[in-house]
């Protein structure tokens, strides 16, 4: 669902440029808002959300799908934890659709998926890893690597059973807006996959923006 | 799959258990009385990091179900099992489990002190105590399998839990291709609209696996799977 935001650029508290192939971690206080938005368009942000005050409680895709009776996420979409508690709420999306079953790009999946000499490619995973080992403050580990949310990707799901990475339907300057309902960390990959669609095999910023 | 059966039991409905099955065995599950669910996580017995993992299941064979000449990877690029046999054509990987919550608002709740071991287990804390005794906690549950229940997608992206799939002897034959730590509940998926709490049986046959011929059907099921096999080849190099 297409749902435009009345939040204003200038009047934002947070405004950080991701470049492609790096990661954004950092808190969102309970009641902020997040933009996440697509520069340059056709750019998937790869996205987990962690309860700020116990890690172990985190974005759960499953039970996120199973509560909504729907596996895309857009504009009303709530993000639960698997706890079962509501973490964040979309309360904008200029892109109507955003995947949650596709995972994230890793070394070890990008041999399988095309070519065993892809094993050296950059990827989401290792920008996780790096995150995870550059903020040892949060005390983070590869266990906290789990299913994320790809912002901006399109993964259509067919009544047979089909399931296939298209070409985006995101665009340069669409965003997608989430307003936090408990104090989270914000860890996103901004994905460097340069064999699919997913980036339009051109890998490009994103801007985060953040409101009180 | 040879005909010789090394070890089989049954787990009744709303239970957990979990095992090691080497490299070179296959499971078989049966739903024995139609309408059963197996949760399922799967992970590295010599490598605890190392787990089933549902989006890259899904991405690298193209599809959102799972049935016969699907493999289930590892996030290490890695086959943990193949599906050589599989009477029910579609396994859900996407919807989670059960809760305690859901158990309650569903089929009410069934506490020990009153009804002993025919309470009402719910799949997520069937799993937390299995993994805990590998030194595993809710940070290591995964995205599982639902074995016997279908969920298909509708052109909106809505859920429909179909409950004509799961039908009185079927059953779905794992091929393990390198050692996994298999842990699985029997409580019901978290979508079943059933009036009451469905405890239903699961019976599980070991035998020793055939070995894998160039043109196994899981193996060239896509190009995908070959490099799957390939790494897991890799990893197995010169096990005995």
């Amino acid at each position: 669902m297409i749902k435009e935001s009345n939040l204003l650029a200038e009047r934002a508290v947070y405004r950080e440029v991701v470049e492609a192939g790096d990661y954004y971690l950092r808190p969102l206080q309970q009641g902020q808002t997040i933009r996440i938005l697509d520069l340059e368009g056709n750019q998937a942000a790869d996205t987990l959300f962690y309860n700020a005050h116990d890690l172990s409680e985190r974005y759960s895709a499953i039970d996120t799908i199973r509560e909504q009776g729907n596996v895309y996420l857009s504009a009303g979409s709530v993000l639960f934890s698997n706890e079962g508690n509501p973490m964040l709420e979309i309360v904008a999306d200029t892109c109507g659709r955003h995947d949650t079953l596709g995972g994230a790009c890793a070394t070890e999946s990008n041999t399988v998926r095309y070519a065993l000499e892809k094993r050296c490619m950059h990827a989401c995973r290792d920008s996780w890893l790096l995150a995870v080992a550059e903020n040892q403050q949060y005390g983070m580990s590869k266990r906290d690597i789990t299913h994320n949310i790809n912002f901006f990707m399109n993964v259509p799901v067919t009544p047979q059973g089909g399931l296939s990475f298209a070409d985006g339907i995101s665009d340069a300057g669409k965003y997608v807006e989430l307003t936090a309902n408990m104090d989270v960390i914000v860890l996103i990959s901004n994905c460097p996959q340069l064999n699919n669609p997913c980036n339009a095999y051109n890998p490009t910023p994103i801007e985060i923006l953040i409101w009180d | 799959m040879s005909e010789t059966i090394h070890y089989q039991d049954s787990i009744p409905g709303g239970c957990h258990w979990s095992m090691v099955l080497k490299k070179g065995l296959t499971l078989r599950l049966v739903d024995e009385e139609g309408g059963a669910n197996v949760g399922m996580l799967l992970y590295n017995p010599n490598n605890l990091l190392e787990r089933y993992n549902a989006p890259d299941t899904l991405k690298c064979q193209h599809t959102f179900k799972l049935t016969r000449g699907n493999c289930l990877y590892s996030d290490m690029g890695r086959v943990f099992c193949s599906i050589v046999e599989d009477t029910v054509g579609w396994h859900d990987t996407v919807c989670g489990n059960t809760t305690k919550k859901i158990v309650a608002q569903k089929w009410g709740e069934r506490r020990y002190q009153q009804f002993r071991n025919d309470w009402q287990l719910n799949g997520y804390d069937s799993f937390l105590v299995e993994v805990a005794k590998y030194g595993l906690g809710k940070k290591d549950l995964a995205a599982n399998l639902n074995l016997f229940s279908k969920v298909s997608v509708d052109d909106s992206g809505n859920l429909h839990f179909d409950g004509t799939a799961a039908k009185s002897g079927g059953f779905i034959d794992l091929r393990f291709e390198m050692d996994t730590l298999v842990v699985l509940h029997t409580c019901p998926h978290p979508l079943n609209p059933a009036p009451q709490y469905p405890k239903k049986p699961v019976g599980f046959q070991i035998r020793a696996s055939k070995s894998v011929a160039d043109d196994d059907l899981c193996k060239n099921h896509c190009p995908e799977n070959r490099r799957g096999f390939r790494n897991t080849e890799l990893y197995t190099l010169g096990a005995a």
